[in-house]
C-alpha cells in the first residue's frame, strides 16, 4: 500500500516535472526542474532497491551534467528568449500528434503484453558478495571489466573533444 | 635428235634478246645479224634432225622428246563417266611431217630473214629491232606449233602466230589502216580459235587424253562416222572451224587481204609460206580423225574448192600487186583444202610445201617490185620493170610457171597431184578445181604482164633539180625527185601504202639505201635478190620428191609422209586395238590402192590436160595484157556489174560489217543500257533505300531512343525538385521524421502480434 | 493494485515521450539536450526496474553505462553549443540550417 502511494506520487512528480523542463521559456528555471526530476528519479531508484544507482545519479547527473548545463547557460546568457521566430518549416503540431500516437501505441503494447504474457522468471544470480552495491562492482570489475574500460576511454575522448571545441583558438 | 627442243628455243631466245636489249641498244645491222643468226642455227639443227629421221626406217619415224610437265596432271571426268587423268606435257615430237614443217618453216624463214635485213633497212633503228623481234618470235610460235605433240602444245603455237601476225601486220601502227587491218586478223583468227578450243575440249571429253598419237590411236578402233554426224564428225568440224580462221577459208577470210598492210616480208613468212598452212598442218596432223568423219571432210572440199574458185574470181580484177598474191594465197590455200578432204593428205602437205616456195619467192618480188618504185604498189603505174629489175623478173617468172602448174616446175607436181585425186573422188570437185586452174594461171599472167611487160607507166625521174620538181608538184603529178610524192598520192581504196614513206627513212642512212631523190626503178641489193634466187631454185626442183608414179617417179614423198597420216600400229596394244589397227592400216592402203583403179593412162591424160588448160589460161592472159590491151578494158565496160561485184570483193566485208559487226555493236551498246540503267539502278536504288531507311532510323534515334534517354533525366530532375524539399535543414524536422519511422514500426508491430 | 513493472514501463513510456516532445518542439538548443537527458532517464528507469524485478543486478550495471555515456554525451554537445554561440550569436536551432537544400 505505501509502496504504491510512494510510487505514484514519485510518478507525478518526475511527470510534471519533466513537463514543466520542457515547456518553461526560461532556461535557468528548465534547468533547475531538470534537477529536481533527477533527484526524484533517484528516489524512485531506492524505491527499487537500487541505492548505489541512486547516488551516482545525485552525483552524476544532478551534480555533474547539470551543473555543465548552468554553466553553458550563463555562458550563452540571453537577456531575450530565443523563440523569437520559428521557421514556417516546422511542423509542431504534426509533431505533438505523433507524439501521442506513439504514446497510446506503447502503452497499449506494454498493457497489453502484461495480460497476455506469463510472469518471467529467471535464475537467481549467485554472486559471492552480497548487498547492492558490492555486487554492482563485482560485475564491474569481473564481468564487464572491458566495457567499463571502453566507457573510461569514452569519457576521456569527450573530455578531451570538448575541450578542443569549446576553445576560443586551438 | 634429242635436241628438238633447241629448234624452237633458238628464234624465241633471239626475239627475247632482241625485245629485251635490241630495242634500245642495238644497231639495225645487229639486230638483223642476231635473228638471222638464231634462225640460221635453228636451219642446221632442223637439218642435222632431219638428216637422223631419215636414217630411221620409215615406220619408226617418231621421236618424242619432252621437255617438262607443263599441267601436272589433275583428275578431269570424261564424256564417258570416267575420271581420266589431266596432264599435258610439253613435248615436241618429230614425225615425217613435222619434220618437212620445221624445214619449210625455218629454210624460208631464214631467207625472209635475210631479206629483210635490206628491206626493212629504212626504218628507225628501234623499229627495225622491233621487226625481229616480232618474226623471230613468230618462228618461235610456229615451231612450238608444227613440233608440239599435243594439242595443247600446238594450240599455244595456234595463239602465238596469230598474235605475231597482230604485231606483223600492225608494224606500222601509227598508220590507221595498219591497226585496223591488224585488229581484224586477230579478231578473226580468234573467232576460229574458238572453233579449235571447242573441239579440243571435245577431243579431251571423248578421248581422255590431248596427245596426238594417243587420240589417233584411240581414234582408230572407233568406227568410221560413215551414215551419221556422231561426236567425231563434231570434233573434226570445230577444228576445221579453227583451220578457216587461221588458213584463211571461206568465212573467215577476211583478214588475209587487208593484212598486206604489213611489210612485204611479213606477208611472204607468214601469209604465204607458214602461218596460214598452220591449218593444213593441223589437218593433216589428225588425218586419222577425219578420215573416220566422211561428212565432214565433203564439207572441207567443198569449202575449200569454193574458196579457190571465189578468191580466184576476185584477184582477176585487183590492181594492187600484193593484193592479187594474197587472193591468190587464198584460192591455193582452198586449194590445199580441198586435198585434205578428198583424202589426199600429203598431195595436201605436198602442194604445202610446194606453194610455201613460190608464194614467198612471188610475195618477195613483189617486195623487190615495191622498193624499187619507191613504194608504189599499183600495178597500172607499172609497166616494163623487165629491163631495170631481170633478177626479179626471172624469179618472178619462175614463181608464176610454177603457180600456173607449168611442168617440170614444182607447181606443176603438186597441184596435178591434187586434181587427180579430186578427179577420183569427187567430179564436181575436180570441174571446179580446173577452172580455178584456169583463172590462176590468167591472174598471174597478168600481174607478170601489167608489171614486167609492155611499156612504163610510172612517174618520171630525173636526176635532182629543184625546180623540175616545183614545177612537177604545182602541176599535181608526182615528181619522182620530190620526196614528198612517193607514191602516196593516187590511193584508191584498194591499195595498200608501202607505209609512212614520207615520215620514215629520210634520216639516216645506215645499212641498205636511204630514200633520197627517186632515182628510178633499179635492182634490189644482194640481200634481197639472193633470196629470190634461192627460192627459185626451190620452187624448180621441190617438185621433184612428188614425181607421180605414173610418169615414172617413185611419188616418194606420199610414201614419206604417210605414216604421219595413219595411226602407228607399234603403238597400239591389245587385240581388239591390233584390230582396229590392222582395219585402218587395211583402210589405208585399201584407200592408196583405190585410186588405180583408174588407170594409168587416165593420169597421164588428166596430167596433160591440166597443163593444156594451164597453157590456155597464159595465153589469154597474154593476149588481153600484152598484145591487145584494149580488149581487157572494152571487156570491163561490158560486163561492169559483174566487174564492180569483183573489184569489191562481192561485198562480203560490207555483209560482214552490217550484220556480225553492227549486230556486236549493238548488242554491246544494248547491255551497256542494260548495264546503266538496270544494274546501276539497282545498286542505286539500294543506295537510295539505305539513304531512306537510315532517315528513318535517325528519327527513331532522335525521338525515341532519345527521348527515353530525356524522359529519364527529366524524371529525375522534376522528381528531384519536389523531393528535396524533405531536406529541410532543421534538426528537429529530422527528428519528426525519425519518430515517423518509430511510429510505423510500432504500428506495424502492434498489428502483426 | 501491486506495482508491476508495467507501472513502471508506462512511466518510463511518458518520459520518454514528454522528452520526445521536448526534442521536437523546442527551439533552444540547450532545452532539447535537457530534454534528451529526460528520454536517458527513462531509459534508465525501465533498466532498473526489470532489474529489481529481475533479482539481477545486470541492469544496474547497464544503467551505470548510460549514465556515463549520457556524461559524455552532454560534454561534447554543450562545447558544440558554445563554439556555434560563438560563431552565429544564437541559440536558436532553427538558425541551424545550413544544410537546408
Amino acid at each position: 500500500m505505501a509502496h504504491a502511494i510512494a510510487f505514484y506520487t514519485l510518478a507525478a512528480f518526475i511527470l510534471g516535472f519533466a513537463i514543466l523542463v520542457v515547456t518553461t521559456k526560461d532556461t535557468v528555471h528548465s534547468v533547475l526542474f531538470l534537477v529536481l526530476d533527477f533527484l526524484f528519479v533517484a528516489a524512485l531508484y531506492v524505491m527499487l532497491n537500487a541505492p548505489f544507482l541512486a547516488v551516482i545519479q545525485v552525483l552524476v547527473y544532478a551534480g555533474g551534467i547539470v551543473v555543465l548545463y548552468l554553466f553553458v547557460v550563463m555562458l550563452v546568457n540571453l537577456k531575450r528568449p530565443p523563440e523569437a521566430h520559428s521557421d514556417p518549416h516546422r511542423m509542431t503540431k504534426f509533431g505533438f500528434g505523433l507524439a501521442g500516437a506513439v504514446l497510446i501505441e506503447l502503452g497499449a503494447i506494454v498493457v497489453s503484453g502484461y495480460m497476455k504474457a506469463p510472469a518471467v522468471t529467471s535464475p537467481a544470480q549467485n554472486l559471492p558478495v552480497s548487498g547492492n552495491t558490492e555486487q554492482v562492482g563485482w560485475l564491474l570489475y569481473t564481468n564487464y571489466l572491458i566495457p567499463f574500460e571502453i566507457a573510461s576511454m569514452l569519457l576521456l575522448v569527450a573530455m578531451i573533444g570538448a575541450i578542443v571545441l569549446a576553445k576560443r583558438e586551438l | 635428235m634429242k635436241y628438238i627442243w633447241l629448234i624452237p628455243l633458238l628464234p624465241g631466245l633471239g626475239a627475247a634478246i632482241n625485245g629485251l636489249l635490241g630495242i634500245r641498244y642495238f644497231s639495225r645491222k645487229a639486230s638483223g645479224a642476231i635473228a638471222c643468226t638464231m634462225m640460221l642455227a635453228a636451219l642446221g639443227l632442223s637439218l642435222v634432225a632431219f638428216w637422223q629421221m631419215l636414217g630411221l626406217p620409215a615406220d619408226a619415224r617418231g621421236v618424242d622428246v619432252v621437255v617438262a610437265q607443263w599441267i601436272p596432271s589433275i583428275p578431269l571426268a570424261t564424256s564417258n563417266g570416267q575420271v581420266g587423268m589431266f596432264g599435258v606435257p610439253w613435248g615436241y615430237r618429230l614425225d615425217p611431217l613435222s619434220g618437212m614443217m620445221i624445214l619449210v618453216v625455218t629454210g624460208i624463214g631464214t631467207l625472209i630473214h635475210v631479206y629483210s635485213t635490206a628491206y626493212m633497212a629504212d626504218e628507225p633503228r628501234g623499229g627495225v629491232a622491233r621487226f625481229f623481234c616480232y618474226l623471230n618470235l613468230f618462228c618461235f610460235f610456229m615451231l612450238n606449233l608444227v613440233l608440239g605433240d599435243n594439242f595443247l602444245v600446238m594450240f599455244v603455237g595456234w595463239e602465238g602466230v596469230g598474235l605475231c601476225s597482230y604485231l606483223l601486220i600492225g608494224y606500222w601502227y601509227e598508220k590507221k589502216s595498219a591497226s585496223d587491218a591488224g585488229k581484224k586478223a586477230f579478231i578473226t583468227n580468234r573467232i576460229g580459235d574458238w572453233g579449235f578450243v571447242l573441239g579440243v575440249f571435245l577431243i579431251y571429253s571423248t578421248f581422255g587424253t590431248l596427245d596426238f598419237r594417243a587420240v589417233q590411236n584411240a581414234a582408230a578402233t572407233m568406227p568410221v562416222e560413215a551414215m551419221h554426224f556422231g561426236v567425231l564428225s563434231f570434233i573434226c568440224l570445230f577444228l576445221f572451224v579453227g583451220a578457216t580462221g587461221k588458213s584463211a577459208q571461206i568465212p573467215l577470210f577476211v583478214w588475209l587481204p587487208d593484212a598486206m598492210e604489213g611489210p612485204t616480208p611479213v606477208s611472204a613468212l607468214i601469209h604465204a609460206a607458214t602461218m596460214v598452212t598452220a591449218g593444213v598442218y593441223m589437218l593433216g596432223r589428225n588425218a586419222v580423225l577425219f578420215s573416220h568423219a566422211p561428212y565432214v571432210m565433203t564439207i572441207v572440199a567443198i569449202v575449200g574448192v569454193l574458196t579457190a574458185l571465189m578468191a580466184a574470181t576476185i584477184g582477176l580484177v585487183q590492181y594492187d600487186i600484193k593484193r592479187v598474191l594474197a587472193y591468190s594465197t587464198v584460192s591455193q590455200l582452198g586449194y590445199m583444202f580441198t586435198a585434205m578432204g578428198v583424202g589426199a593428205f600429203s598431195a595436201g602437205a605436198f602442194h604445202l610445201m610446194t606453194h610455201a616456195f613460190f608464194k614467198a619467192l612471188l610475195f618477195l618480188g613483189s617486195g623487190s617490185v615495191i622498193h624499187a618504185m619507191g613504194g608504189e604498189q599499183d600495178m597500172r603505174k607499172m609497166g616494163g620493170l623487165k629491163k631495170y629489175l631481170p633478177v626479179t623478173f626471172a624469179t618472178m617468172m619462175v614463181g608464176t610457171l610454177a603457180i600456173s602448174g607449168i611442168i617440170p616446175l614444182s607447181g606443176f607436181f603438186s597441184k596435178d597431184e591434187i586434181l587427180f585425186q579430186a578427179f577420183v573422188h569427187n567430179k564436181v570437185v575436180w570441174v571446179v578445181a580446173v577452172i580455178t586452174a584456169a583463172m590462176t594461171a590468167f591472174y598471174m599472167w597478168r600481174l607478170m604482164s601489167m608489171t614486167f611487160f609492155g611499156g612504163y607507166n610510172g612517174p618520171a625521174w630525173e636526176t635532182s633539180s629543184h625546180a623540175a620538181v616545183a614545177t612537177a608538184a604545182a602541176h599535181h603529178v608526182p615528181h619522182p625527185a620530190d620526196p614528198h610524192a612517193h607514191g602516196q598520192a593516187h590511193k584508191d581504196d584498194h591499195e595498200v601504202s608501202h607505209g609512212p614513206a614520207d615520215t620514215h627513212g629520210h634520216d639516216d642512212h645506215g645499212g641498205g639505201h636511204g630514200h633520197g631523190p627517186w632515182h628510178g626503178p633499179h635492182e634490189s641489193p644482194t640481200p634481197m635478190t639472193f633470196p629470190l634466187m634461192a627460192l627459185a631454185v626451190g620452187a624448180i626442183v621441190a617438185g621433184l620428191v612428188g614425181v607421180p608414179i605414173a610418169m615414172g617417179g617413185s611419188n616418194a614423198i606420199e610414201k614419206f609422209l604417210e605414216p604421219s597420216f595413219t595411226a602407228s600400229e607399234s603403238a597400239v596394244a591389245g587385240e581388239g586395238a591390233a584390230k582396229g589397227a590392222e582395219a585402218s592400216a587395211e583402210a589405208a592402203s585399201a584407200e592408196h590402192e583405190a585410186e588405180p583403179h583408174v588407170s594409168v593412162n587416165v593420169e597421164r591424160g588428166l596430167m596433160l590436160f591440166s597443163l593444156f588448160v594451164a597453157i590456155c589460161g597464159i595465153a589469154v592472159a597474154h593476149k588481153f595484157y600484152v598484145k591487145n590491151p584494149e580488149i581487157s578494158d572494152g571487156l570491163a565496160e561490158q560486163w561492169a556489174g559483174a566487174h564492180k561485184v569483183l573489184s569489191n570483193k562481192y561485198y562480203v566485208d560490207e555483209a560482214y560489217d552490217a550484220t556480225v559487226i553492227s549486230g556486236t555493236f549493238a548488242a554491246g551498246k544494248g547491255l551497256w543500257t542494260v548495264d546503266r540503267n538496270v544494274v546501276d539502278g539497282v545498286v542505286n536504288g539500294s543506295g537510295w533505300i539505305t539513304i531512306i531507311s537510315a532517315w528513318f532510323s535517325g528519327l527513331t534515334d532522335r525521338t525515341v531512343v532519345d527521348g527515353l534517354v530525356n524522359l529519364v533525366g527529366r524524371i529525375c530532375e522534376e522528381g528531384s525538385f519536389w523531393f528535396r524539399k524533405i531536406q529541410t535543414g532543421l534538426v528537429q524536422n529530422y527528428a519528426l521524421l525519425m519518430l515517423f519511422g518509430v511510429f510505423a514500426f510500432v504500428s506495424i508491430y502492434l498489428f502483426m502480434r | 493494485m501491486p506495482i508491476t513493472p508495467t507501472h513502471y514501463m508506462l512511466l518510463s513510456a511518458a518520459l520518454f515521450i514528454i522528452g520526445v516532445i521536448g526534442v521536437m518542439v523546442r527551439r533552444n538548443i540547450i532545452i532539447i539536450f535537457m530534454s534528451i537527458e529526460l528520454i536517458l532517464n527513462a531509459v534508465n528507469i525501465n533498466l532498473i526496474a526489470f532489474s529489481d524485478q529481475l533479482h539481477n543486478v545486470i541492469g544496474q550495471v547497464f544503467a551505470v553505462f548510460v549514465i556515463a555515456v549520457a556524461a559524455a554525451e552532454a560534454a561534447v554537445g554543450l562545447g558544440i553549443i558554445l563554439a556555434f554561440y560563438r560563431n552565429k550569436e544564437s541559440v536558436n536551432i532553427d538558425e541551424m540550417n545550413l544544410m537546408r537544400w
